[in-house]
């Protein structure tokens, strides 16, 4: 088991237990994680590094709730989502979720404003309470101006800001990002970069991150890699 | 709250020439049910318009259409003085008539058509009061004289207020024409009953329908009682809308039944071309369904969203056959009814009525194409999805 922070204390927000997952693939039983064991404290930022066809992918999607392990558990905040169903599972992650995609995956016939504005559509908030909160995620990602914009219409990295934007925007409990810098240049990889540092430093927001970059990766707390279906640490900096 | 409609509304737009396919299909098979169901309803609404609810037809009785049923002339006057018909000041309306077929030659195409040729007592348009001598005179009892329907002196050749035409061994003259108001009458000539039995060598005093006028439509049980129950008599009875609806029932059914036929399978070929541009946008778009279920939504916003993306195709569709479809209100045509075998001119008729059922056809078929795609969009696994390009 891999203490991503630490000696497990009150703190603890993921608490993840013995996953396996394998695919069946042919009449072969792909096996991609094996045992894994994983604690995440609130507030942390993780990076996931590892050799492609690791299961880092594989890994974010249990988190997350996009997929269930063959076995294990996953609890996250006190829920035990591995006990969930299908429907359960889909409103837990508009609640506690943010995902950010390494090919952005804004919707491309919506602006900047309505992608942002659609986990907002799953919550109680009213027309002008969903715009402030859109208003308010913008103007963090620095993207005030790009409101009335479709994608097509944006930079990489302005896409990548708005899909941070819209991660964030129903203020989920964990943000979850796939080689969020993969697709982007050094210049618009290190904006988005600090901009994940700051929702960490300034917000208290929890990131768990893949990425192929050590540059990226040295902005984490911690590193860990992943490694015949399980994690290792890697490194840890200061807080 | 759902996906938002915005979204299905700029995708179909987007993706407009995989949806044009399917716009054009269900279009072509909304416009050939409104228009055949508009020939349909054309044909029973100039049948039934011929006939009046303060009228009733008396025939004799197991005989289904005037053609089959003969009254002699004691048996009309037994009936005309029956309680419940009418009276003018010349006596009680009814009019005592039969029906003849001849050939007439067509305008348009020079070929020759059947026509009905009715005898008429002269009272008749006393008892029918929606059909009136629109130019010329009505005919003279006695004479061979002949007053024509409008839509006959319109398509047929020689039938014009001056004109003699042959037939029946008989030569006759045009005097008047008539304005039946669109009715089936518009297609028929009419002349004095008993001198079209005498120009066909008919027995004089045998005639095959008495159209009565009632004093009020209530008192239809009455004569059919008094009538039924005089045992010099041997006659039924009926309304004279029933009777027109029951003789244009079969060729409306037929009309109906061809029309529901062709769109069918027209219809079939539009659910197939809405299913292949559904599917293939699901296909598309199977990335932007996973980011859309990872952010939360659920299977059944997806569905939604899918269905009414087909809906709204669909609609188009409706909406571009039913206008497609529109101008041929008022158009008329002939077609041959086969209860009198002669030819009857009718105008196509688009209601709001079939408009609407055109529009919900259209929606029907937007269901199909729409549904089976939907729900596989909903059912692919998001983790899988998301790892396409
Ligand atoms: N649905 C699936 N069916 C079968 N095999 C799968 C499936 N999804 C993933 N795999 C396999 O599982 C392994 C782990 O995949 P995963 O995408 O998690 O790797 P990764 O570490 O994210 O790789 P990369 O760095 O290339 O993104 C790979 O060998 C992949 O081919
Ligand atoms: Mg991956």
């Amino acid at each position: 088991m891999v203490n991503a922070n630490g000696a497990p204390n009150g703190k603890c927000l993921i608490r993840a237990r013995n996953l396996d997952k394998s695919y069946q693939r042919g009449g072969e039983q792909l096996h991609v994680l094996q045992g894994l064991s994983l604690d995440v404290d609130r507030g942390g930022f993780l990076a996931f590094m590892g050799p492609s066809g690791s299961g880092k992918t594989t890994l974010l999607n249990l988190l997350g709730g996009l997929d269930v392990p063959t076995s294990g558990s996953i609890s996250v905040a006190g829920d035990e989502i591995t006990a969930m169903g299908r429907s359960q599972l889909t409103a837990w992650r508009a609640r506690h979720v943010g995902f950010v995609f390494q090919m952005y995956n804004l919707i491309p016939v919506l602006t900047a404003y309505q992608n942002v504005e659609l986990p907002l559509l799953l919550t109680s908030l009213g027309r002008s309470g969903r715009r402030e909160h859109v208003e308010t995620a913008l103007e963090l990602v620095g993207l005030p101006d790009r409101m009335n914009h479709y994608p097509r219409q944006l930079s990489g990295g302005q896409e990548q800001r708005v899909a941070i934007a819209r991660a964030i925007v129903a203020d989920p409990t964990l943000l979850l990002c796939d080689e969020p810098t993969g697709d982007l240049d050094r210049r618009s990889a290190d904006e988005v970069m600090q901009l994940l540092g700051r929702l960490v430093d300034e917000h208290g927001k929890t990131i768990l991150m893949v990425t192929h970059d050590p540059r990226a990766a040295e902005r984490a707390r911690t590193t860990l890699h992943l490694e015949k279906g399980t994690l290792v640490e890697a490194g840890r900096r200061a807080a | 709250m759902a996906i938002p409609f915005v979204y299905s509304l700029r995708s179909v737009r987007q993706r407009y020439a995989s949806g044009a396919v399917a716009v054009l299909g269900i279009a072509g098979a909304v416009g050939v049910f409104v228009a055949m169901l508009a020939l349909a309803r054309g044909f029973s609404s100039t049948l039934t318009a011929s006939a009046s609810d303060a009228n009733a037809i008396v025939l004799r009785a197991g005989a289904t259409s005037e053609i089959y049923s003969s009254l002699s002339l004691e048996q009309v006057r037994i009936i005309q003085d029956a309680p419940g018909i009418a009276r003018g000041k010349d006596g009680p309306l009814v009019s005592a008539e039969v029906v003849e077929l001849a050939t007439f030659s067509l305008k348009k195409r020079g070929t020759d058509a059947n026509l009905q040729v009715r005898g008429v007592s002269a009272r008749t348009l006393e008892v029918r009061e929606h059909v009136r001598v629109a130019r010329g005179r009505f005919f003279r009892p006695g004479l061979a004289e002949l007053v024509v329907g409008s839509s006959v002196a319109k398509n047929y050749a020689g039938l014009d207020i001056g004109d003699t035409v042959k037939f029946g061994g008989g030569t006759w003259q045009v005097v008047g024409i008539l304005d039946a108001g669109g009715s089936v009458f518009d297609s028929e000539l009419w002349c004095d009953a008993t001198v079209l039995n005498q120009v066909y060598k008919r027995p004089e005093n045998l005639f095959e329908s008495l159209t009565v006028r009632l004093r009020s439509p209530a008192d239809l049980q009455k004569l059919r009682d008094t009538l039924t129950s005089d045992p010099r008599l041997t006659v039924t009875v009926e309304r004279e809308r029933d009777y027109y609806e029951k003789t244009s029932g079969t060729l409306t059914a037929l009309l109906r039944t061809l029309g529901l036929l062709v769109a069918a399978v027209m219809g079939i070929g539009a659910v197939l071309a809405a299913l292949n541009t559904m599917y293939s946008a699901v296909a598309a778009r199977s990335r932007e369904v996973a980011t859309l279920r990872a952010l939360g939504f659920g299977a059944a916003s997806v569905v939604i969203c899918f269905v009414f993306e087909a809906l709204l195709i669909a609609a188009s569709g409706g909406f571009l056959g039913c206008a497609a479809a529109l101008p041929i209100n008022g158009y008329t045509t002939e077609v041959m009814n086969w209860a009198t075998v002669s030819h009857v001119a009718f105008a196509f008729r688009v209601t709001p009525g079939l408009i609407g059922a055109g529009i919900a056809f259209a929606l029907v078929m937007g269901l199909l194409g729409g549904v089976p795609p939907a729900l596989r969009a909903a059912r692919r696994p998001v983790a899988t999805a998301l790892r396409e390009l």
